[in-house]
């Protein structure tokens, strides 16, 4: 690069709005693809909307500090977003009302089963102590494993990645076990990949989305109760 | 829509002061949530005193709006993920085996409990449109 290039570069690089900007041109490129691949799961917008930007990060040496000075903005509205949900949820509300028992009955067991399978499996593979508290919330938030003395920066890490797996592997999964309820398929999406499994469900069906916006929330409370026992009871 | 934003922001930030001031075990949105699940419950009722653009439908337009576009929201903490993936190699398949397989069985259980549960109870389920 010539001096002033780099001179525009260096400026650029430093307001916000350039990786503000850059997130979005990613993610309508993502959601577009997703939108004419006729939503397949593994054209999921938020997968490929990260691993674009990471590699543009890594390709321009632009450390994540930097790139969240603009990409906070975004981020921030996660908040506006769950507000957001009370209007899907009033929609629908005689029909989750209807459904309160199967909804108790599936938030009860999956997200023992969750949390449980998880801790198991990563202890069968030698995993230390840190480690398995970290994955224990992993279908929910990074906040309970850091209160359980987990890693938080694994823990982070560890729900992301279950999100986007979840989103990924519901429809799928759920086409082959034959399983057609749209409350059903929505409620599983959000308990076990919480807000992205949430956005994935709203992707493909209005009542999936809504049922997911709930299984979120429901699950965030319930493993927030049920974690540190489970956690002890498997651990100790 | 500048009024819906700011009627969602004002449960947020009511949310985020009775979380903090009661301490609440939920999260300041999740309060927000319950609290605009309160003003829609009111509306009828509310409705000759509240903004033309809470009841015409407009704030209904715009929730869609950010929850159309959820899966963006995540992006910027997506990126960090790929940025401590060193994380996960560390600790090597393990890992990765029981993210997958924990996320299969909590997506199967959740599913089939529900829909067992429905059907016991003699529940009619939602099955319009064909899954993509």
């Amino acid at each position: 690069m010539s001096a002033p290039d780099l001179a525009l570069w260096v400026y650029l690089s430093r307001t916000p709005l350039l990786w503000l900007t850059v997130t979005l041109v990613v993610y309508v490129i993502a959601d577009r693809a997703s939108a004419a691949a006729n939503r397949h799961p593994l054209g999921n917008p938020v997968l490929h909307s990260i691993w674009m930007l990471g590699l543009l990060l890594w390709l321009t040496g632009t450390p994540y500090r930097a790139y969240f000075e603009g990409a906070q903005f975004v981020h921030f509205m996660l908040g506006p977003a769950i507000v957001a949900l009370a209007i899907s949820l009033w929609e629908t509300r005689s029909q989750i009302a209807r459904a309160f028992l199967p909804m108790i009955a599936a938030l009860v067991a999956g997200a023992i089963v969750a949390l449980t399978s998880a801790v198991a499996i990563a202890m069968a593979f030698g995993a230390p102590r840190d480690v398995l508290i970290a994955i224990a919330p992993k279908s929910v938030t990074a906040g309970v494993a850091e209160s359980l003395g987990g890693d938080p920066a694994l823990a982070a890490v560890l729900v992301i990645l279950t999100g986007v797996l979840g989103a990924i592997i519901v429809t799928p999964l759920m086409n082959g076990l034959g399983l057609r309820d749209w409350r059903a398929r929505g409620f599983a999406a959000g308990l076990a990949s919480h807000g992205i499994g949430a956005a994935r469900a709203f992707q493909v069906h209005p009542t999936a989305g809504a049922f997911a916006g709930v299984a979120m929330g429901l699950n965030a409370l319930f493993t927030a109760l049920i974690a540190p026992f489970l956690v002890r009871l498997l651990l100790d | 829509m500048i009024v819906s934003v700011t009627a969602i922001l004002l449960c947020q930030l009511l949310g985020e002061a009775l979380a903090r001031g009661l301490a609440l075990p939920a999260p300041g949105p999740v309060i927000g949530m319950a609290l605009m699940l309160g003003l829609l419950a009111l509306r009828p009722w509310l409705a000759p005193t509240l903004p033309r653009e809470i009841t015409n439908g407009e704030l209904e337009s715009a929730s869609k709006t950010i929850l159309a576009h959820l899966s963006l929201l995540f992006v910027p903490a997506g990126v960090g993920v790929v940025q401590n993936l060193d994380l996960i190699a560390r600790h090597g398949l393990g890992l990765a085996i029981a993210l997958v397989v924990s996320t299969v069985l909590a997506l199967t259980t959740t599913a089939f409990v529900f829909s067992f549960t429905s059907r016991l109870l003699g529940e009619a389920a939602d099955t319009n449109g064909s899954p993509p």
